[in-house]
């Protein structure tokens, strides 16, 4: 197991005009090369930021961070921004949620993923075009020979995003990170998507960072997962490991607001409450305010990362053998729901 | 593309008619008696019924406008002016190459000041610069033409004697027995007009420009740009000026339009012989042929700039198409 990417204790706080918002609190992982590592939270869970800041792409008037991104040995963290642009769209790659948005509406997607390659390759502009064919057809771009100089809004979302994988690939990364890539999408484009980022991991043997809120999508493609809660890692485990025997409590909730096919339809489980403000976030553990298993010590203590088992943490202060009981009886309702 | 421009050609009948329908009642409101006027004091009565008969003034006036449009249709003539009996092509002719001069040069001075300075106080938001410039945007649209053609010709032309006070040179003929005219006098003698003319453009473009450019800056499609290595630079250049500045083409013709009509104020300030220039004197005599004239070239300008726009913008913005 080689990590291509090491995120340690990175911290990224934003100044508003309100206060400091601490948006990525301590934040730890690797990255196996070739492997897909996904991060799940809520809107607000800071994983979006995360991967920014190891993008080097936060807005640097307001954002500080700290910590350590080593990528292939080197620390991308505080480095210069050219250097950063060198690796950014080359080694690392990035696709974003609403392919709607993020294509220039007045490029053609054609120019645009020349400009991917060109950016980084000395290289002509019809080599360029050949490298931008050859993804476009590698993406399933129907008829890509014509459609390589149609602007994106002649293109549906799914395609769109198809185009945005293209460009991302286009320089062979080693890592893709995708921010949401699917949540803009209908279902069944989003499985097209999936399938489609699973055969190009194997094809480009690349590392893949998927963030999302879904865990169905962490179930189709992730390996390991890192669940994050108030910009907080909550638990981290391997993605069998986490659906056979979840530890933290947010975990359990976001299981639970899994649709099902099986069974009657009821209405989903839902956490209750909202996610906290990042400004002011709760004392002591900052999920205890949603968490039906609080106790006394959660509004008091921060609790720590611990390890459960082998590469299996959580941050949560009930005691493993209560923390068993939950689960297996919280395992029966979800069984007894899909029966 | 061919119904687009029909119907753009109806939309032009309808605003000529429109325009010109509610001058013609102005004029038939207003109490006046141009008939009088045009005589004189020493006229008699007589007189003055004969001046109005040879005018048409006798006329009811959905005949008299009947006339009017008969004349521009069939004859492309404006009529002819009541107090001077010059032909109203010929007295829009001599003045709207001044007013031409006045608004194209200070539209390119207002884009040559406006672009960078948006551009630079959007990129440098809350610096020493942008609030500098949004000082001067608040100035520029604060103070009025007059006063900013006043102080400027008295400093800069009075005390001094760094440009004309006043008055215009010809572009192509110099007047007789003067060296006022060609490409140099023309210039010269049009700095601060334009000065004056362009500062309220300026300025209203200074923050349009930046608030665009601020707003594009945040776009998606940027930071995407940004997420592929892009240099800054290149950011700038090909994905967020490209997306800005596309309003800015639209409001540009429009503004272009509008000011052939007549840049009343700097015109008068500085005794330029233009169409403002002219409508207000022909005002005061009621003239209406005149009058008329100058309403159907500066309707006819802001059609056809629009026109313009709308076809750059379908050039410039693949998500437009002229239908």
């Amino acid at each position: 197991m080689t990590a291509v990417l090491q995120v340690r204790d990175l911290r990224t706080s934003f100044r508003t005009d309100d206060g400091i918002v601490k948006a990525v609190d301590g934040v730890s992982f690797d990255v196996e090369k070739g492997k897909t590592l996904g991060i799940v939270g809520e809107s607000g869970s800071g994983k979006s930021v995360t991967c920014l800041t190891v993008m080097g792409l936060n807005d640097r008037r307001n954002a500080t961070s700290s910590g350590s991104v080593l990528f292939d040995g080197r620390e991308l963290l505080g480095a210069p921004p050219e250097q950063l642009r060198e690796i950014r769209g080359d080694r690392i790659a990035m696709i974003f949620q609403d392919p709607m948005t993020s294509l220039n509406p007045v490029k053609s997607i054609g120019w645009q993923l020349e400009e991917a390659v060109l950016v980084h390759n000395d290289v002509t502009r019809s080599q360029a075009r050949a490298r931008a064919l050859e993804l476009l057809k590698a993406v399933g771009i129907p008829r890509a020979e014509t459609r390589i100089d149609d602007y994106p809004h002649q293109f549906s979302g799914g395609m769109r995003q198809r185009v945005m994988i293209a460009m991302a690939l286009v320089n062979n990364p080693d890592i893709l990170i995708a921010d949401e890539p699917t949540t803009a999408l209908d279902v069944t484009t989003q499985a097209q998507i999936l399938t489609l980022m699973r055969r190009l991991q194997r094809e480009f043997n690349m590392a893949i960072v998927m963030i999302t809120h879904d865990l169905g999508v962490i179930a189709e493609i992730a390996d390991d997962v890192v669940v994050m809660y108030a910009g907080k890692i909550v638990e981290q485990a391997t993605v069998d490991d986490l659906f056979e025997r979840p530890q933290h409590p947010y975990t359990w909730g976001l299981l639970g607001s899994l649709p099902r096919l099986q069974g009657e339809s009821e209405r989903l489980y839902q956490i209750p409450g909202q996610p906290p403000s990042l400004l002011r976030p709760p004392s002591g553990c900052a999920f205890h305010p949603r968490c039906e298993f609080a106790f006394d010590r959660c509004p008091v203590v921060v609790p720590e990362l611990v390890e459960f088992a082998d590469g299996h943490r959580h941050r949560c202060l009930l005691d493993d053998a209560r923390r068993l009981q939950i689960w297996e009886q919280k395992k029966l309702e979800l069984k007894g729901e899909a029966a | 593309m061919l119904q687009f421009l029909v119907r753009r050609f109806l939309w032009a009948i309808f605003l000529f008619v429109s325009a010109t329908v509610i001058t013609y009642l102005i004029f038939y409101v207003v109490p006046s008696d141009p008939a009088k006027d045009i005589c004189g004091r020493a006229c008699t009565e007589e007189d003055v019924a004969r001046v109005r008969h040879f005018l048409h003034l006798d006329e009811p006036i959905y005949q008299q406008y009947g006339r009017y449009v008969w004349n521009l249709v069939a004859h492309g003539s404006l009529g002819t002016s009541y107090t001077n009996r010059q032909e109203v092509n010929h007295i829009i002719g001599q003045a709207a190459p001044v007013t031409a001069s006045l608004v194209f040069g200070g539209a390119v001075f207002w884009l040559l000041l406006s672009l960078p300075v948006g551009i630079y106080s959007a990129l440098r938001a809350r610096s020493l610069v942008d609030r500098a410039a949004m000082t001067f945007v608040l100035v520029g649209v604060s103070a009025h033409p007059v006063w900013i053609g006043l102080i400027l010709s008295y400093f800069l032309g009075y005390r001094l004697h760094l440009t004309p006070i006043a008055g215009y040179c010809d572009f192509f003929n110099p007047s007789l027995g003067s060296d006022c005219g060609g490409p140099v006098q023309w210039a010269y003698h049009m700095l601060l007009p334009w000065t004056t003319f362009m500062l309220l453009f300026a300025a209203l473009y200074v923050r349009f420009i930046r608030a665009n450019v601020m707003e594009t800056m945040t776009e998606d499609y940027v930071r995407t740009a940004r997420a592929k290595g892009a240099s800054e630079r290149r950011v700038l250049f090909q994905h967020v000026l490209r997306n800005s500045l596309l309003p800015v083409v639209t409001i540009l013709g429009m503004d272009i339009g509008l000011a052939l009509g007549g840049a009343i104020f700097t015109e008068s300030v500085y005794s330029l012989p233009g169409l403002g220039r002219q409508v207000l004197k022909s005002y005061e005599q009621f003239d209406l042929p005149v009058i008329l004239g100058i309403v159907v070239f500066s309707t006819i300008c802001i059609i056809i700039f629009n026109l313009i726009v709308d076809i750059l913008y379908a050039v410039l913005d693949p998500r437009i198409r002229l239908e």
